[in-house]
Parts: structure tokens; C-alpha cells; sequence
């Protein structure tokens, strides 16, 4: 029986550029990108130099810090170059990808009689390791632990974020595998949170050993912190992990056909996009192989000519990669919108603004309900103190006080953050207070400050 | 608009840091983000921002103060033609009204927002909208008669030790509209209460020996209630009804006396979101809660025995629990703190009103001390919250 929890805070803000329901193409990339950034707090290892033969399963750097953790390469073929930033900090490694894709064989267990070291001897041997995060602070998971239990978000509330019931419908039987394979790394069982509207359409709703929740709501009940939050909070001294169905399909096909194959079906969406639609990919497949979709047309907004912004990710939490960059490890989707650099002549005076949403009825888009909006990417003010202090409670359906947490984390008060629930959080729960916040307050930064201190001090 | 645009990009570079007149940025930045939203984009976190700022905010507030200005205006002129017996047309009161209560609003806006300039030049900040809506609030809580030099005194004194001490908007523990008002009412005590105060000429007129009309007192209802008068009369001597008090065509601080004008802006304030309901509501229950428990026990034909419902007319008690209490700033912030900040905002400007002799107006003292305490108020509720956490931890 389904278990139904309505959330009654939080925004789904209409954004234009919904992808259509339609596999466009298969992308297949010269080049495949990794990236150690992708990855919180990882100082990486390079095992690999340039010139090197790999193949789809090698691992390329090590967690420097617990060198059990590979980060493997999603194609076959030769290291092309390694890039590194300031203080020769690595920053990618690129693959130049053979033009059949060569996986390494791994030998698998079976998972009914596997323990629990076996399973985690392979994922880490594969890289695959890499797609299970620990709460709290979100960080790759540390093998060591017993987490509490195992949380999967069974879909994505973000806006524009690629429909799972859509991208996942074939894959159910790998979807069952992965959940027989995790529920053997914790006692405390796998739950997961599918969306409440339509429980039946997710291909999560036929799987067994699960425990099933619903949520209903608006963003961000997708969410896998906040369904954790609803369900049963994390405590402190406890770990949880938490996986992307999208990981839950290349552990499926990691268990029975042995190989490490992460390609997964993406949305490309947002209003720069010609036609916005789903493609699939592995991670670190370039943008630029995704140009072709993107609309050549010049867009001025109020008789000023603006760009495009490439984000790997939804418009609340991903990043920006440039239209050089490559797609993230965790990312399902890429979104395109306009760049803001425009100057909005008494913007703020307007009774009316057609062309922009507020969550604040100060302007007068909750007239129009159903209109979607071009989103471009202008902060629309300057940065103030914290003023409208009940604005943030509105957005977060966890039971948290986010002030008081971020001015804990700003005056660096370790016992106060743990207190108010520093350890239930990550930076895309907070994305919606970001985003509705009138003095334009960059909260996802300060949260990320706060779970910074809290691994360095708890070390 | 591009020309103005390319006029403002020309001489932006003189006044960024480094150029001629460098040490102006704040003050330049000021006038150019009043012109246009600025083209600065998103650099971390979320890529999308909504539309609304601050100045957007303030200027919902501003525009939910305008039907108390607007009647406060009209007023005054209409006060004045009672009290001199004058004939004045509904445009004579409109014009006489707009010439006194103008220059009160320039004098707040010109030294608050000077003081503003200055400091946020003095830190290298941008210049915050906070005295956007203080700067409207302090006039509309003053007498009309308040001499402007006392006014720029006054909103020097809220704008500095008030606000800026703390680090600007946003930091200050007591609303600072409230905190000019409160510099009045004890520097210049005079100035502030009193029967003669509250009409725009009556001081004039007893210097100049000019004559008010027959009978006529300028005492408002709440000093006819501290001198022991419970039979409220107009300035003229006629009965004051309730519906009238709710109208507010009677003597007052200029944007307070209409409580009708005031609710028109609660409802622009509440629909918006802008400004609480619930410290709304609790602070009304708070009034009628002390208020009729009071009655229960006074003796006939005392203040004490006037239904608790006056006091929701009676002076600033509307205006006070709209735009003040509401400020989110020095309110308590947290959802459960709000019911109670609000009541015992309500409940303390009554109790002030019934059993100070001193003085009849309660609502400024009860917001101050309630903005005191406020954070006390969040810090037991935020507590809850915490202790919750702890009592679900697994180690200690």
C-alpha cells in the first residue's frame, strides 16, 4: 500500500522549454569528459597519463583520500589530455572514445546469494561506487558505513527535469536488479519517493523489495533530501545514502551483463533550445555535441542582444558549463536559456512585468496561472541583508528553520548548525529559498560553506 | 531609453572604483539601479532569480501606505476647516492638507535618505531601501503641526542610532519609524501630546489670538479618554460615533486616524504576502482579548468600560498593527513567534492605554518593547525545534 505524504510548501516556477516526450537521438561523443569537480570535497589521484589506452570500466583518478574510490571512464578509447587549473588542480580528464565502445568485463556475483562485500567490492572496482552519496553532506558514500537506510527519488520536481516514468519505462528489470543489489548494503531497507499524482505510471510502483512512499506537492517534493525529511529525518551519528534512479539503471546492467555503462536518456530543455526533447548520452559527452539542437537565432531582450547560458542540470542547481563544457556525472538534463546581461529600465517600478514569473503577488503573474515563461539567468536586483525573513519557510517543506541555519553557518557556529539541521541538508533543498529570496542572497553558496566547515571540524 | 542607458554606461566608469569620483560608487550605483534593474547575473546557485527585490518590496508597502496618506491628506485640511470655521470645497481641504503634510514628507525623505547616501558610501555598500518605506511611515505618524526641525531631528536620530549603528536595513532591533516617534514623544514631550497639537493652526492660532469656532476643543478621543472622558465628542462637541472613529475624519497623527484607509492597505499588504496576517490578526485578538477582559471588571463610565472594540479605532492601534508591528525585520520571524509577538503587541497596547495615566497612546511603546523581545520569543520557538533534533539524535 502506498503510503501518500502531501507537502504544501514549495514552487513549480513555469519555466518554457518543457522537453517533448521524444528520444531525438543517440548521442555519440569524439570526446567524453571526467571531471573530479563533479565530485564534493574529492581530492583526486590521477592513475591514468596521456596517451594511455582505457576502456569503458577503467578507472582514471582515485579519491585521494580513500583510494577504494574509482572514478571510471564511460568509453573505451585513448586519454586524449588531462586539464588542470590553478595550482595545477585537475580539472578533467578528456577520452578521446574509439568508435566501438570496449567494456571491461567485470565478474559479478550473483546478487540473490552475494554479501554485501562482494557487492561493494565490484562497484568500487567498476566506478560505479562513485553514484551512491552519503547524507548527510551529500558527498560521495563512504564504503566503511552502515548507512540507516538506502533513498532514492523515484522522480524529479525541477523545473523543466526529465520525466523518469517517460525515461526509465524499459528499464524495470534493471531497476530491480539495483534495488536487490542495494538492499544488501543496508538492514534499514530501500525507499523510495515517487510522485503521488501518478504512482502507477513510475516504473518504480511494480518493483518488490521496496518501501514505497508518494509525495505530492510542488517542487521540490522531488527532492530526495526533503523526502528523507518527511519520512524519517536523519539524526546525528546516522548516514543514509542516497542514488539517481539514473545510477540504479547502469547498476542493473553492471550485475547482469558485468560492464560499466552509464548512458542514460537526458532532457535537453529550456528556451534557447530549438526543439527541446530527450537524447541519450553518457556523462562527459560534450555540449557542443548538443549544439545542434540549440536555436542559432539571435534573442534580445528589451533591445539588447544576450547569449545562451549551457547548464549541465536543471536552471536551480546545476552548473554552468559553457558551450564547451561536458555533461556532469550526476546530471540528467541540460538546459539553455538566455543570458540576463540586460539593463531593465525601471524594471522594478512596473506595475506590470509580462515577461517575468514571481512567486511574490508584488507582481502580477498569478493573474496568468498556466503561462510559462522565457527564464533568463539576470539576478533582478542587488544583493541586500537578510529583510523578508518568512519568504524562505515558504519554499522548504522540511522541518528546518533556514534562516537561523544559514546565519548559523555565516557566523561559523559549528554547535548551532548541528542543532538546526545542518546534517539533513544539502544545496539543492535550499535552491527554491535561492531562487524566491527578494535581497538575491546566494544561499546555495552559504550552504555549501556550511557543510564544508561541518567535514573539516568533524574530521 | 538607450540614449539614457548610454549616457549612464558613458560615465559609469568615472564613478566605478579607480575613476575620478571613485569614492561616489555607492551614490552613483544608487541612482543607476533606481533607473534600471541592473545587468548582473547569476554566478552561483540557482541560475534563475526571481523578479522581485527589495525596492519591490518596499514599493508595495509604499503604495499600501498611499489611501492613509491620501485620506490623512484630506483630513487635514477638513480638521481645519472644522476648527476655524472655515468653508472649504473638498479641493480646498485636498490642497490645504497637501501643502502641510509635503514638506514633512520631504524633510523625511531628504535627511533619512541623506543619511542613508552617506553611510552606505562611508561602507562602500549599495544603498538599501529600507528608509524607502520608514521615510512615508514617520510623517504619517506624526501631528501635523510637528515643526520640521524637530521631524529632521528625529529621523536623524532613527535613521543613525536607530538603524545604522546595527549595520543598516536589515540588522536594527527596533522598527525605526517608531523609534523617531519615540525620540519626539520624550525629547520634545510637548510636540507630541496635548489638545492642541493635532490640528494644523490651533498652536498658530493661540499666539495669533485667532478664533476657533464656538465650543471647539482639539482634543482627539484617546486624550479625551486619559482626562476621564468616555462619551467621545467631535472637536466641536457632537457625540463621536464609532463609525465615525472608523472613517477617521477626527484629529490625529496624519495617517493614523482612518481605519478604514488603513485596511485597504492590510489587504494590499496580506494579498501580496509582503507583511504578515497572522501578526495582524494576533495583535486584534491581543487588543480585544486585555480589552474585554477588562471591561468584565470596570466600573461604568471609566475608559476601562469603554467596549474593548474601540481601541482597534482609537488612535494608532490600526496603523500601528498594519504597517509597524508587521515590519519583518524587527517582528519575530518565525511563524509560531508571530501569534504571540502579535498578541502581546495587542494586548500591551491596550494594557498602556488603560493603566498608564501619563500617557493615552500605548501602540508605539508596545511595538518597541515587543520588538525588543521578539527575538527572545524566536529563540524559545526556534528551541523547540532544536530540542526536537537532539531528543532524535543517535550519539550524543
Amino acid at each position: 500500500m502506498l503510503k501518500n505524504i502531501q507537502l504544501h510548501k514549495g514552487l513549480d516556477i513555469p519555466v518554457k522549454g518543457a522537453a517533448e516526450l521524444k528520444i531525438e537521438k543517440s548521442i555519440v561523443s569524439d570526446v567524453v569528459s571526467v571531471k573530479p569537480t563533479n565530485f564534493k570535497n574529492l581530492t583526486p589521484k590521477l592513475l591514468v597519463r596521456e596517451g594511455d589506452e582505457v576502456k569503458a570500466g577503467s578507472i582514471l583518478f582515485v579519491d585521494k583520500y580513500r583510494p577504494e574510490i574509482g572514478f571510471a571512464s564511460p568509453v573505451s578509447g585513448t586519454v586524449q589530455s588531462v586539464v588542470r587549473g590553478d595550482k595545477r588542480k585537475l580539472l578533467e580528464v578528456r577520452v578521446q572514445a574509439s568508435k566501438t565502445t570496449d567494456y571491461i568485463k567485470f565478474n559479478v556475483p550473483a546478487v540473490g546469494k552475494a554479501t554485501a562485500e562482494e557487492i561493494k567490492k565490484v562497484l568500487l572496482e567498476s566506478g560505479l561506487w562513485a553514484a551512491i552519496k552519503q547524507r548527510p553532506y551529500g558527498i560521495v558514500a563512504n564504503p566503511a558505513d552502515k548507512p540507516r537506510a538506502i533513498f532514492v527519488s523515484g522522480f524529479d520536481s525541477a523545473p523543466l527535469a526529465p520525466d523518469y516514468n517517460f525515461t526509465l519505462k524499459d528499464e524495470a528489470s534493471n531497476l530491480q536488479v539495483a534495488v536487490d543489489v542495494l538492499n544488501k548494503l543496508t538492514e534499514g531497507g530501500l525507499f523510495v519517493g515517487v510522485n503521488g499524482k501518478n504512482a502507477s505510471a513510475s516504473p518504480f510502483s511494480k518493483l518488490q523489495n521496496v518501501k514505497l512512499y508518494g509525495f505530492t506537492g510542488a517542487h521540490p517534493a522531488g527532492n530526495v533530501g526533503v523526502q528523507i525529511n518527511n519520512i524519517a529525518p536523519i539524526n546525528k551519528g546516522e548516514i543514509v545514502w542516497t542514488i539517481d534512479p539514473i545510477f540504479m539503471v547502469a547498476i542493473g546492467k553492471l550485475f547482469t551483463q558485468g560492464v560499466y555503462d552509464v548512458t542514460r536518456t537526458i532532457a535537453v530543455a529550456g528556451n534557447r533550445v530549438e526543439k527541446p526533447c530527450y537524447v541519450t548520452c553518457v556523462p562527459g559527452c560534450q555540449i557542443k555535441d548538443l549544439d545542434f539542437l540549440v536555436s542559432k537565432k539571435e534573442v534580445e531582450i528589451f533591445d539588447q542582444e544576450t547569449g545562451c547560458r549551457y547548464i549541465s542540470g536543471n536552471v536551480l542547481t546545476g552548473t554552468n558549463v559553457g558551450a564547451e563544457g561536458s555533461l556532469d556525472f550526476y546530471s540528467n538534463m541540460v538546459t539553455v536559456i538566455s543570458e540576463g546581461n540586460y539593463y531593465e529600465m525601471f524594471g522594478w517600478v512596473k506595475p506590470m512585468r509580462f515577461g517575468k514569473f514571481s512567486f511574490s503577488k508584488s507582481y502580477f503573474s498569478w493573474l496568468t496561472p498556466g503561462k510559462k515563461y522565457k527564464v533568463d539567468t539576470n539576478l533582478n536586483g542587488g544583493q541586500r541583508a537578510f529583510v523578508v525573513s518568512d519568504v524562505y519557510g515558504k519554499v522548504l517543506p522540511m522541518d528546518i528553520y533556514p534562516v537561523y541555519l544559514l546565519k548559523a553557518i555565516l557566523a561559523e557556529d559549528i554547535d548551532k548548525m548541528e542543532q538546526l539541521g545542518i546534517y539533513e541538508v544539502i544545496e539543492e533543498d535550499f535552491a527554491l529559498c535561492e531562487y524566491v529570496c527578494p535581497s538575491k542572497i546566494d544561499i546555495q553558496d552559504i550552504i555549501s560553506k556550511g557543510i564544508a566547515t561541518m567535514i573539516k571540524e568533524m574530521a | 531609453m538607450k540614449a539614457l542607458l548610454n549616457l549612464v554606461e558613458k560615465i559609469k566608469p568615472t564613478f566605478s572604483k579607480g575613476g575620478k569620483f571613485g569614492f561616489l560608487h555607492s551614490t552613483f550605483d544608487a541612482f543607476e539601479t533606481f533607473l534600471f534593474v541592473p545587468n548582473t547575473v547569476t554566478k552561483s546557485g540557482s541560475h534563475i532569480r526571481d523578479c522581485v527585490d527589495l525596492k519591490r518590496v518596499m514599493t508595495v508597502v509604499i503604495v499600501a501606505l498611499m489611501p492613509a496618506l491620501a485620506f490623512g491628506i484630506w483630513n487635514v485640511g477638513e480638521q481645519h476647516s472644522i476648527a476655524f470655521g472655515l468653508d472649504m470645497t473638498f479641493i480646498e481641504k485636498v490642497w490645504f492638507g497637501f501643502l502641510k503634510v509635503l514638506p514633512l514628507i520631504i524633510v523625511s525623505y531628504v535627511v533619512g535618505l541623506g543619511i542613508e547616501f552617506i553611510s552606505a558610501q562611508l561602507r562602500g555598500h549599495e544603498v538599501n531601501e529600507g528608509f524607502l518605506v520608514s521615510g512615508m511611515i514617520i510623517p504619517l505618524i506624526m501631528p501635523v503641526d510637528v515643526p520640521l526641525w524637530i521631524l529632521a531631528l528625529a529621523v536623524a536620530f532613527a535613521v543613525i542610532i536607530g538603524k545604522e549603528v546595527f549595520g543598516g536595513t536589515g540588522m536594527n532591533i527596533w522598527n525605526p519609524a517608531l523609534i523617531a516617534r519615540a525620540f519626539v514623544f520624550f525629547a520634545y514631550p510637548s510636540q507630541i501630546s496635548g489638545d492642541t497639537i493635532w490640528i494644523e493652526g490651533l498652536n498658530a492660532a493661540k499666539a495669533n489670538a485667532m478664533q476657533t469656532v464656538d465650543g471647539f476643543s482639539g482634543a482627539t478621543p484617546l486624550g479625551q479618554a486619559a482626562n476621564g472622558i468616555v462619551d467621545f465628542t467631535t472637536t466641536t462637541g457632537e457625540p463621536l460615533s464609532l463609525m465615525q472613529m472608523f472613517i477617521g475624519n477626527m484629529p490625529g497623527s496624519i495617517g493614523e486616524t482612518s481605519t478604514i484607509a488603513i485596511l485597504i492597505g492590510a489587504v494590499i499588504l496580506i494579498w501580496t504576502g509582503v507583511a504578515s496576517w497572522k501578526i495582524m490578526a494576533s495583535c486584534v485578538a491581543g487588543a480585544l482579548a486585555v480589552g474585554f477582559l477588562v471591561n468584565g471588571f470596570a466600573e461604568p463610565g471609566t475608559f476601562a468600560a469603554v467596549p474593548a472594540y474601540y481601541h482597534l479605532v482609537l488612535g494608532g492601534f490600526a496603523f500601528g498593527a498594519v504597517f509597524m508591528a508587521t515590519d519583518p525585520v524587527t517582528s519575530a520571524q518565525t511563524e509560531k513567534g508571530k501569534w504571540i509577538y502579535g498578541f502581546l503587541v495587542g494586548a500591551l497596547a491596550v494594557i498602556i492605554r488603560l493603566f498608564n495615566p501619563g500617557y493615552p497612546e500605548g501602540m508605539m511603546l508596545a511595538i518597541l518593547l515587543m520588538n525588543t523581545f521578539a527575538p527572545l520569543i524566536d529563540h524559545y520557538v526556534v528551541e523547540g525545534n532544536i530540542k526536537k533534533r537532539i531528543k532524535r539524535s543517535v550519539t550524543k
